[in-house]
């Protein structure tokens, strides 16, 4: 605040106080010099209305009173009166980091409990379950679902296929750093029958109906395009996130369109690195609770480390 | 010595004084920041925003989102530790006018730059429920139909000029390329993307909670505190 503006709050904050003494003042000396409970203001109103002349109440006038001494406690010891700062030193900042400082201490007495424990450990352990789940919910079910169960182009994180690796390490990683998948877009390359043929190639792989002829036609096709990212067996492969395509497990949808608008412009997987936003220590609680939920989905995960 | 016979009688002079009594609280709380808006610094390497983030940001305006989405964090524990570091003056001086709000049918945007993949924006923008069942929020799915024109951008640039924005004749001209075949969506999730870029860099509420409760990299915390001290 430029000091000129500071001087137009504290004279205007001065002229106020004052003010109102003044007014209470000429108004509280005003009661009948007699003492009559009967004496008027002197006013009349349309002939005969008139008002009499009380003094204040007592418990208004000490209220009032009471008012502006709050007023002058408040200037004194709070910021407010121009560019004094108050004698207590009162900020909003520093309110805020004291805040700030009492959840950070009662957050690391709970987190300490956590410290130093495997990744398998803690997706056993209830207490970091409820409050990896605490933090699944805050932070990742607007993209994976409140199930966990994802979305079309958002990965499921409730079964054990894993399209960046199941292991402990991979899934804190992907939550800390963030992944970003790449597949090319292939129309310009395959041509219109070359991704019919593809995409048929890749319904057969999971079973999935398809036209026999275009599926062989797409598999040689798949053989020379394909093959460096999704593997020979169309296993895919989890160090590029490209995922397997033989498991009949979708991530953007198993429908010929699909499939096919997948190969003709491509697709930009992206999870956004969350080590900023939520720090490391919760970042190893909601990979333990999400560990949690795909080896309670059955099957047993060997990279999940086990404990079940 | 004091006649209030004549205020009393007269409901004019009473309703300017009222007026006069009344104006000494906005005189005293409005006009100092009125003039102190005009010495509000941009944060360091603040720059005003790129032609296609601009073009996003008047989407943004014209559909209405401040009517549900503020971009003000409040200097609350419990809302620095959801959005990140509260909102500071440096930060909107690029704003004309500022999107701060006051009504959160959704969430807090000023921090929302990163926090999804541009995918999710598109896909949350056609239909909000597709990736978030229980949200309230209306589709806009019209908005990848609907494309600018970029001398219509550019003039908004050279308004903004006159107010003090420092944008080059460069960067007017930039936005022919820049909004080339883009969308309102393009243009509004490139915004989205945006917003928090320049955020103060010291203690986002998670991160240093969680140095803290970590013990083991004491050099985060260190590092923390310093960059708190230096806001």
């Amino acid at each position: 605040m430029s000091s000129a503006m500071s001087w137009l709050v504290i004279l205007l904050a001065v002229i106020n106080v004052v003010g109102v003494v003044w007014l209470l003042i000429v108004t509280a000396q005003k009661a009948p010099e007699d003492n009559d409970a009967t004496a008027t203001t002197g006013h009349a109103w349309d002939g005969d209305l008139v008002e009499y002349n009380k003094p204040l109440p007592r418990w208004w006038l000490w209220l009032f009173i009471g008012t502006v001494i709050f007023a002058i406690i408040y200037l004194v010891l709070y910021p407010g009166f121009g560019k004094y700062a108050g004698v207590l030193g009162w900020n909003q900042n520093s309110d805020h980091a004291a805040a700030v400082a009492v959840a950070e201490e009662k957050a690391s007495t709970i987190m300490a409990q956590f410290d130093g424990k495997p990744l398998p450990a803690l997706a056993a352990d209830l207490k970091a379950q409820s409050i990896g789940r605490n933090v699944f919910a805050n932070n990742c079910a607007t993209c994976h679902g409140s199930d966990a169960r994802g979305n079309p182009g958002f990965p499921n994180l409730a079964d054990n296929d894993w399209i960046w690796g199941g292991a402990p390490e991979n899934v804190l990683s992907s939550i800390v750093d963030g992944r970003t998948a790449v597949m090319p877009p292939l129309g310009a390359a395959l041509g219109e029958q070359g991704v019919t043929d593809v995409t048929a190639y890749i319904r057969s792989l999971s079973g999935l109906s398809h036209d026999t002829r275009a599926a062989a036609a797409g598999g040689e096709r798949y053989a020379t395009l394909c093959i460096a990212c999704h593997a020979a067996d169309a296993t895919g492969n989890p160090l590029l996130g490209a995922p397997n395509l033989a498991d009949n497990i979708w991530l953007y949808g198993s429908d010929a369109a699909t499939i096919a608008e997948g190969i003709n412009y491509g697709r930009y997987g992206q999870m956004p690195a969350h080590g900023p936003i939520i720090g490391e220590q919760r970042a190893r609680l909601v990979a333990a609770y999400v560990l949690h939920l795909s080896q309670q989905s059955g099957g047993a995960s060997a990279s999940a480390g086990g404990s079940r | 010595m004091f006649k209030h016979d004549k205020v009393e009688k007269n409901i004019g002079l009473m309703g300017v004084l009222i007026a006069v009594v009344i104006s000494f609280g906005g005189i005293a709380e409005i006009v100092p920041l009125m003039f102190d808006a005009q010495i509000v610094e941009p944060l360091p390497g603040m720059k005003p925003y790129p032609p296609l983030e601009l073009a996003g940001r008047d989407v943004y305006v014209s559909e209405g989102c401040y009517n549900c989405h503020s971009q003000m964090i409040r200097t609350l524990q419990s809302e620095t530790a959801r959005y990140g570091h509260y909102s500071v003056a440096g930060e909107s001086v690029y704003d004309h006018p500022h999107q701060w709000g006051s009504k959160r049918t959704g969430p807090d945007l000023a921090r929302v730059g990163g926090r999804y993949s541009d995918e999710w924006h598109r896909v949350h923008m056609n239909d909000p429920r597709a990736v978030v069942p229980e949200s309230n929020m209306p589709g806009y799915p019209w908005l990848a139909d609907r494309f600018f024109d970029a001398e219509d951008v550019k003039n908004r640039m050279r308004a903004l000029r006159t107010l003090g924005h420092p944008y080059s004749d460069e960067d007017i001209d930039s936005a022919t390329d820049a909004l080339r075949g883009k969308s309102e969506m393009d243009a509004l999730i490139a915004y989205l993307q945006g917003l928090g870029k320049y955020t103060p860099k010291s203690e986002p509420a998670a991160e240093t909670t969680a140095a803290a409760a970590d013990g083991e990299p004491l050099a985060a915390k260190v590092d923390a505190s310093s960059t708190a001290g230096g806001d």
